[in-house]
């Protein structure tokens, strides 16, 4: 009977622990799923723009109310973890807070500081589902914020809740037994928020306390278990991938498109350059631009996972402003719904990539990708460093490369630089026609 | 006072005659062939003959530097541009270019390196500011502007592209007119629209159109003047201006044409 409690705990930990390593491996070869490509240089720059963004909250804080209540839930989070530790070495061990004869009075602080944030996060959620629901704040109710995307929100929102609710309901049931059987329960000195919920309790008799602790205890590890195989199915994952995907952001100004070395040994084959590169075997030249989620990089599906779906890109982006179909979040949502659709599809020996469909087409629209300005505000934006324009235009190179589909006007741009060397139909020659009349200006001097 | 005219040197010229420039102003397709914009090349031809640095335009040697081909998506049309260009400048030895065009700075100073043009690459408004802190131009003081309300367009190029947010407005300051901002600007600015290749097609369906957007925005300021930094950003706000039959009483001007009115040029 003494170890059932125990053998149970191990029994849950084990499967929760089976269940979220086969979904680790999962998200991991559906990021592999991308390109390679090599970020492991400049290590110093990438791990400050990890610690002042995803660590510092950097970005956060370009909108001071939702960034404030969000660290409250990211603190909380953070700490109430080291009460998780507790949690499962007394689940381990048979234990019951393990911590406290050796910590003392100050079991009693760090409880304290525990309640606090359990209430800070109970308070930022309400707060936050309340703005999500009632106050219809409007990023969160766009086109692609379909049933799963709002629910998700919702849910995280909800259990958040109920597990600080918990956390609080175990420790008003553990005080009043600290009084009834101070010998079994360690004391843990006064607890200021939980000792609010001591009247409602006050009346259940010791076996009924009893279970209500245990039950809570329970409910809460069980949930946090159970939460942390939800995240990966959810856009809750950046938590953990907020983390790898600041330090792999991009160092370079945010105007660079990045260059395809394969269509430089290409034109410089052409113009009879010899440079390093096209001395070299001529390397794999895979698919011009992206058409599908294997032709862009791993990063960018990485991304597509950290994606919190916050829409702060998406409110900011003037296609978007304006009425038109582009919604950058739509584009790191499909990105990562397809990387996860393929991934599914192999796992279950399926066709995978070659199901017949394909990110450009099946999931983004050509009308999406065309109406984007390239202006770098979504990337400005994101809170996670995310840059949906960087997808964007990678589909545009396919359009316009594989496809030679792009808008028939941007066609005869494409013509007019060929034949005129500028993207009007202007006589080259003409060039430097206007330096005539300021010739013949007079200038003071 | 004598007179002279103003002198526009090219880079053959100069090479012929066995000089270099201090710096080669990269003039770009609008400074080259849109009406309107060419008083802004003239603006800063003028600026740069008054404080007498040495420079030099390629003239008919220039061509597009491929960014609005690179954005649309055709990276061999782009890369084609940038070797042929590329290879005109490094054959000149050129080594700082100065261009009122954000997207030709963007494009020569970052995306050039990648095929071998390595340059100094600054935007006419970092240029302006330069000459304003070495006393070379404005600081008159109770000028004609004084008074004035100026709103500044940042341009998204110039902006989020490369950070450069301040030198426009230190060179609007040096107008001694009232600077007042737009509620989006600098890493918030609203596009003009016209970016990513937009101004060679027309938009996709939507409700408004973004130059529209933004220059109700730029007229609630009640700004006289709507002051840019790029060849598309004005195009995109006088066509919003006129739009809103405003061009009476609100004018759209680069900073190189300000500074040039300032200094009675
Ligand atoms: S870069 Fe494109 S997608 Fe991003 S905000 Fe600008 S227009 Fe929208
Ligand atoms: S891409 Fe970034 S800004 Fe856009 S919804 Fe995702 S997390 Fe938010």
């Amino acid at each position: 009977m003494e170890y059932i409690q125990q053998v149970l705990f191990l029994i849950v930990v084990g499967v929760a622990a089976f269940i979220l390593t086969k979904r680790i491996k999962h998200i991991r070869s559906a990021i592999q799923l991308g390109k390679d490509v090599d970020l492991s240089d400049n290590k110093s720059a990438r791990l400050n723009n990890m610690l002042l963004v995803a660590f510092g909250q950097k970005k956060m804080f370009k909108r001071f109310i939702p960034a404030f209540l969000h660290l409250l839930i990211y603190v909380g989070f953070l700490v109430i973890n080291l009460e998780v530790l507790e949690f499962v070495l007394d689940g381990i061990l048979g234990t019951h807070r393990l911590f406290a004869p050796y910590l003392g009075s100050f079991y009693n602080v760090l409880m304290n500081v525990f309640e606090f944030l359990a209430v800070a996060v109970l308070f930022s959620c309400v707060v936050f589902l309340i703005r999500r629901n009632v106050l219809k704040v409007k990023r969160f109710h766009a086109a692609e914020m379909t049933k799963w995307p709002t629910l998700d929100g919702n849910l995280i929102l909800v259990i958040e809740i109920i597990l600080m609710i918990a956390i609080l309901t175990m420790n008003a049931s553990d005080q009043l037994l600290q009084t009834r059987m101070p010998d079994q329960y360690a004391s843990t000195g006064s607890l200021f928020f939980s000792s609010f919920l001591i009247p409602l309790l006050d009346g259940f008799g010791d076996n009924m306390l009893v279970i209500v602790e245990r039950g809570a205890w329970w409910f809460h590890i069980v949930g946090i278990l159970a939460f942390s195989v939800y995240i990966t199915y959810s856009k809750h994952l950046h938590i953990a991938l907020a983390f790898p995907n600041t330090y792999y952001s991009s160092l370079k100004p945010k105007g660079e498109m990045n260059n395809m070395d394969a269509v430089t040994n290409e034109v410089n084959m052409m113009l009879g350059i010899n440079t390093e590169q096209a001395a070299a075997p001529p390397a794999e030249v895979g698919r011009f631009g992206a058409k599908d989620v294997n032709d862009l990089t791993w990063k960018n599906i990485m991304s597509a996972y950290s994606c919190t779906e916050c829409g702060r890109c998406t409110s900011e982006c003037p296609a978007n402003q304006t009425g038109k179909k582009l919604s950058p979040r739509k584009i790191m949502m499909d990105t990562r719904d397809r990387a996860d659709e393929v991934q599914t599809s192999i796992e279950k020996g399926g066709k995978g990539l070659e199901d017949g469909k394909s990110l450009l087409g099946d999931y983004i629209t050509k009308e999406e990708i065309n109406a984007c300005t390239s202006c770098n505000a979504c990337v400005e934006a994101c809170p996670v460093n995310i840059n949906p324009l960087e997808i964007i235009l990678e589909m545009r190179r396919y359009v316009a490369m594989e496809e030679s589909g792009s808008p028939a006007s941007w066609n005869s741009m494409f013509q007019n630089i060929e034949t005129s060397f500028a993207p009007w139909k202007f006589a080259p020659t003409d060039r430097f026609n206007w330096a005539n009349d300021l010739k013949s200006e007079k200038a003071d001097s | 006072m004598s007179e002279t005219t103003y002198k526009v040197p090219t880079m053959a010229e100069m090479a012929s005659s066995g000089e270099s420039p201090e710096i080669l102003f990269w003039v770009g397709c609008a400074g080259s062939f849109d009406d309107r914009y060419k008083n802004v090349t003239k603006a800063f031809v003028k600026i740069l003959n008054k404080v007498g640095v040495s420079f030099a335009v390629l003239g008919p040697e220039e061509t597009c530097t491929g960014d609005p081909a690179r954005r649309a998506g055709n990276e061999f049309l782009f890369q084609m541009q940038a070797v042929a260009n590329i290879q005109v400048m490094n054959g000149y030895n050129v080594k700082k270019v100065v261009t009122a065009c954000p997207h030709c700075f963007n494009t020569i100073k970052n995306e050039y390196p990648a095929l071998g043009g390595n340059y100094e690459v600054i935007h006419h408004s970092t240029f302006l500011q330069q000459l304003i802190n070495d006393g070379k131009v404005g600081l008159k003081g109770g000028g004609e502007f004084k008074g004035k309300k100026i709103t500044y367009h940042d341009s998204c190029y110039l902006g989020r592209a490369n950070n450069v947010y301040e030198a426009p407005r230190e060179v609007l300051e040096a107008l001694d007119a009232e600077l007042v901002e737009m509620k989006r600007c600098k890493t918030k600015g609203f596009c003009c629209g016209a970016g990513g290749a937009q101004m060679f097609k027309d938009a996709e369906k939507g409700n408004k159109e973004v130059n529209i957007d933004r220059t109700e925005e730029a007229l609630e300021t009640g700004a006289d003047t709507i002051a840019v930094g790029c060849p598309f950003c004005l195009t995109m706000m006088s066509d919003g201006v006129k739009n809103k039959e405003k061009e009476g009483q609100v004018q759209v001007k680069d900073l190189a044409e300000l500074i040039a009115e300032s200094e009675g040029l």
